[in-house]
């Protein structure tokens, strides 16, 4: 059992008072992140400002049994900074400051608090900048992007957190620190940095992020193209790829997301578009020049309607303003909306969509799409209305079949927003049991103890069965019920 | 305890023909295995498996064999373990730029399918025989990775088989996917520790339309430092950085490529660069050709010593300055070469006794490790090695590397003992 006032005084012991919260009113605020349709209070709330207090909070939850999870901003969008009930969450948001700029060597070293953006802003003046840029990237963290291996609109050309993220300080699940890569490249061993990004908090709490950033191309272009429908717009991406091109981003939004947009930041979008691409292209100028003419006429043999070309920086923002704002402004066309992560190869576009629409049909319910056509990554929206008996439910399932359908072509069913919460329940869909035993064995050589973000991921957890170390009681999981040894 | 297994168990799996008896040539750093198998399906990589760990059999995964020679002297070997027969492309999907191949599949004959549709697959090691999948455990890469990464960046699904039997599957064949661990960069750099790669899932890229090398003459380490630091602070988007050097002076060359308007004036860009550190000028065509075969291989003969350094980029007059320095001191006059870019710079040693080998090795290493790089001795007789830890030091995450081998492989079946830390 927590003797959860023992633990308060443990903590502050460690953070002080102002590091502790632990009134029920303060810690609904902690209740969910990104995704609020999961809500759990947690036991306590902790606010660590050094490494150090990680690891002297993480040995406090070993000694007590405690479960706990890690939380950057909060911005997540599968619930995986979702807080376990009887357990603590530690908020990494003090813990923000730029450690090193390091820009001969191109790299950069946080800790998890900074704020995506701030990256950039750091490292503009010397002309370079980090490129994964989730849309959250005013208020999202750096650790939250490590754990989620957040992508963005850029990275078709870019890479992932995954790939911009050399070195990490991480407090494992029992309070030991380990330092893993660097910034230098090649590390010998196993690549346990490239283990740790995206393991969706299970695997420790980073504390020093290792950053490689980018140089600012020379120039970029950006521009707009209307179709009369999304397999126009999709036959031109497939265009610009068959032409040996790798764009910086291909974004398309189709109809109602246009409309959803119009009615919100109104980026005066072209009239009557079945669907808008976005394609923006950055490299050395003569290579972006040349490119950018055959994308144009690539964007005209597959009959687009209307091709606008940003001509400055503004027109470029107001493009993107309105992908941007896609998300928000479906509180325009409905009260409530549930997003969809999936992706599917990019040459299977048409054929889902046009499922989708039956799909879509069949439920009675309106689908939004708004995606990342170059690398495949799919945004439905479906809309609904809570208030309507059933709907909600209804939603659900229709989202749940679209992840069947984008399964069904090989695709996956989370590209960026990470698994957590939401869909572990999905996880069997993709992969064997065989699959998800061997990922957990991962798992098992961090946290076997299975304390670290436990119930997140994977929809059966295991515990990791004899490990070295002093016999403890029956784990708090095991006794409910929720997991059997591995 | 143990049964004991005869080659006939294995030739029930694998069909007769497809196990052999090992000879001298199979020895890994003198170590000789008893038999050779050969599956030919996912499957049958499992059986094998199943039999070998529950014999308490020692097991090497192999490919085409290029990589042997790399990582500490085995601490037991008694079945190789061949991928030569998963040779198929199981599938390439040109228009979402995707291949599915089995890990026996040789780099080059997958290029060779690839560009077909103009595609290819953005890894050049200088062992273009090696298989897809060994280069995966190897983590082989080439001149082309500072633009396009290393097989980390590029592998999007790995199928595998541990030790015991299990096949597993992670990833998939969309390039943006977060569902699940990502095993593949775990089992990149491996070194077959943790299982066998069977079956893997790349993304690939165009083939550049034209291409162009920029060479520059340098003449001492501080001119190198300046003029890669140069090119990289540019707004260029260089395909590869490299440097062959000896002797205190040596060559830059940069490869631009893209499209053919991009590449001549990026080309005419990076002469102007270069020209401030050394004599530089824009290549044609044949002696882009020499050059690239010069600078290519490892600068070291087989059956010499080579040595990885990977630091960082602006440590490379450093680096140079050292490896010449105290290599110097004890007789050697070393061959350097070195993706530039990147901060991987290869020493090539030869001559000397092993004491002065050992002593050289050791304490440049340490100089590396105290800037926060690494040392590895890639290449070298397995006396040496034996002298010389493989791998250099892994600082405080040995412990957690130890407890991943262990939930992977707990009885130590494959690749034992040469891996980092004995692993």
């Amino acid at each position: 059992m927590l003797d959860r006032e023992r633990v308060i005084r443990r903590m502050e012991a460690v953070l002080g008072p102002e590091g502790v919260i632990s009134e029920r009113e303060k810690l609904r605020t902690y209740e969910c992140d990104g995704l609020a349709s999961y809500r759990v209070i947690p036991s306590l709330v902790v606010l660590p400002e050094t490494a150090e207090q990680v690891q002297r909070v993480v040995r406090i939850c070993n000694e007590e049994g405690v479960p706990f999870v890690a939380r950057g901003s909060g911005t997540g969008l599968s619930g995986g900074a979702l807080p376990v009930e009887e357990g603590v969450l530690i908020v990494m948001s003090r813990m923000r400051r730029i450690l090193e700029v390091d820009i001969p060597n191109q790299r950069v070293v946080v800790e998890p608090g900074v704020i995506n953006l701030w990256v950039t802003e750091e490292v503009a003046d010397a002309g370079y900048y980090y490129a994964p840029d989730p849309s959250s990237q005013l208020v999202c963290s750096i650790g939250g992007n490590v754990a989620e291996n957040s992508g963005g609109a850029h990275c078709l050309k870019y890479g992932f957190t995954t790939n911009h993220v050399t070195g990490l300080e991480v407090v494992l699940p029992d309070g030991q620190m380990v330092h893993l890569g660097g910034k230098a490249p090649d590390t010998p061993g196993y690549d346990l940095v490239g283990a740790f990004v995206g393991s969706e908090g299970t695997l420790g709490i980073a504390t020093k992020i290792t950053l490689r950033i980018v140089r600012k191309p020379e120039a970029v272009r950006t521009l707009l193209a209307a179709f009369n429908s999304p397999d126009e717009a999709g036959g031109a991406v497939s265009g610009i790829i068959a032409a040996g091109i790798v764009p910086a981003a291909v974004e398309m939004m189709d109809s109602l997301s246009i409309e959803a947009v119009e009615r919100g930041v109104r980026p005066g979008y072209p009239k009557g578009a079945g669907a808008i691409l976005i394609v923006e292209l950055d490299g050395p100028e003569a290579e972006v020049e040349h490119q950018f003419e055959q994308v144009e006429r690539i964007c005209r043999e597959n009959d687009s309607f209307e091709i606008r070309i940003a001509q400055n920086d503004e027109e470029r923002a107001l493009m993107w303003k309105g992908r941007k704002a896609a998300f928000a402004a479906m509180g325009h066309m409905s009260p409530d909306y549930y997003v969809q992560d999936s992706v599917i190869p990019r040459t299977a576009l048409p054929e889902v969509l046009r499922r989708m629409a039956e799909l879509s049909a069949e439920y009675g319910l309106r689908v939004a799409n708004v995606f990342h056509a170059g690398d495949g990554n799919l945004h439905p929206l479906v809309l609904y209305d809570e208030e309507k008996e059933g709907e909600a439910e209804r939603a659900e399932e229709l989202a749940g079949e679209i992840l069947t359908l984008c399964l069904e072509h090989g695709g996956s069913i989370t590209g960026e927003h990470g698994v957590g919460e939401d869909k572990k329940k999905h996880m069997p869909k993709m992969f064997t049991e065989d699959d998800l035993n061997v990922m957990q064995l991962l798992r098992c050589a961090f946290d076997p103890h299975y304390l670290c973000n436990p119930g997140k991921v994977f929809p059966t957890p295991r515990l990791c069965g004899e490990v070295p170390g002093p016999r403890r009681e029956l784990h708090p999981v095991q006794k409910a019920g929720l997991a059997e040894i591995f | 305890m143990q049964r004991t297994l005869s080659p006939e168990d294995f030739r029930q799996v694998v069909g007769g023909e497809h196990v052999r008896e090992a000879v001298p040539d199979d020895a890994v750093d003198g170590v000789v295995p008893s038999i050779v198998v050969e599956p030919g399906s996912v499957e049958e990589v499992s059986e094998v498996l199943k039999l070998a760990s529950g014999a308490g059999l020692k097991v090497a995964p192999r490919g085409s064999g290029t990589k042997m020679e790399l990582g500490n002297p085995p601490a037991g070997l008694d079945v190789i373990l061949s991928t030569r027969r998963l040779n198929r492309i199981i599938e390439h999907a040109a228009g979402d730029l995707v291949a599915g191949v089995q890990a026996g599949v040789r780099l080059e004959d997958l290029q060779e399918e690839l560009s077909g549709a103009n595609q290819m697959l953005a890894l050049d090691p200088p062992e273009a025989e090696g298989t897809v999948g060994g280069i995966v455990a190897a983590d082989a890469s080439g001149p082309r990775r500072l633009r396009y990464g290393t097989a980390r960046d590029l592998l999007i699904g790995i199928t595998v088989v541990l030790a015991d039997g299990t096949v597993a599957r992670a990833g998939g064949k969309v390039v943006k996917n977060v569902a699940g661990y990502d095993l593949s960069k775990l089992f990149t750099r491996s070194l077959g520790t943790l299982g066998v790669i069977v079956e893997t899932i790349w993304r690939l890229h165009p083939v550049p339309f034209a291409s162009g090398t920029v060479a520059a003459e340098l003449e001492d380490a501080a001119s190198a430092g300046a003029a890669v630091q140069s090119i990289l602070h540019s707004s260029l988007v260089p395909g590869a950085l490299e440097l062959r050097w000896r002797g205190g002076r040596g060559r830059l060359a940069v490869l631009i490529e893209g499209v053919k308007p991009g590449v001549e004036a990026q080309s005419r860009a990076a002469r102007e660069l270069l020209g401030e550190h050394g004599e530089a000028r824009i290549l044609d065509e044949s002696e882009e050709d020499e050059l690239w075969s010069e600078l290519l291989p490892m600068p070291w003969e087989s059956g010499g010593i080579g040595l990885k350094i990977a630091g960082v980029p602006a440590g490379l007059p450093d680096v140079l300055e050292s490896v010449e320095r105290i290599t110097g001191r004890y007789g050697f006059e070393p061959e350097i070469s070195g993706h530039a870019g990147t901060g991987v710079t290869f020493v090539g040693l030869s001559g000397g006794d092993e004491d002065s080998r050992a002593a050289a090795i050791g304490e440049l290493r340490r100089g590396v490790e105290e800037r926060g790089g690494s040392l590895v001795l890639v290449q070298a007789p397995a006396e040496l090695k034996r002298r010389v830890e493989v791998w250099g030091s892994t600082g405080d995450a040995l412990q957690l590397m130890r407890r991943v081998k262990e939930r992977f492989d707990p009885g130590y079946i494959l690749n034992p003992g040469r891996f980092v830390g004995g692993i």
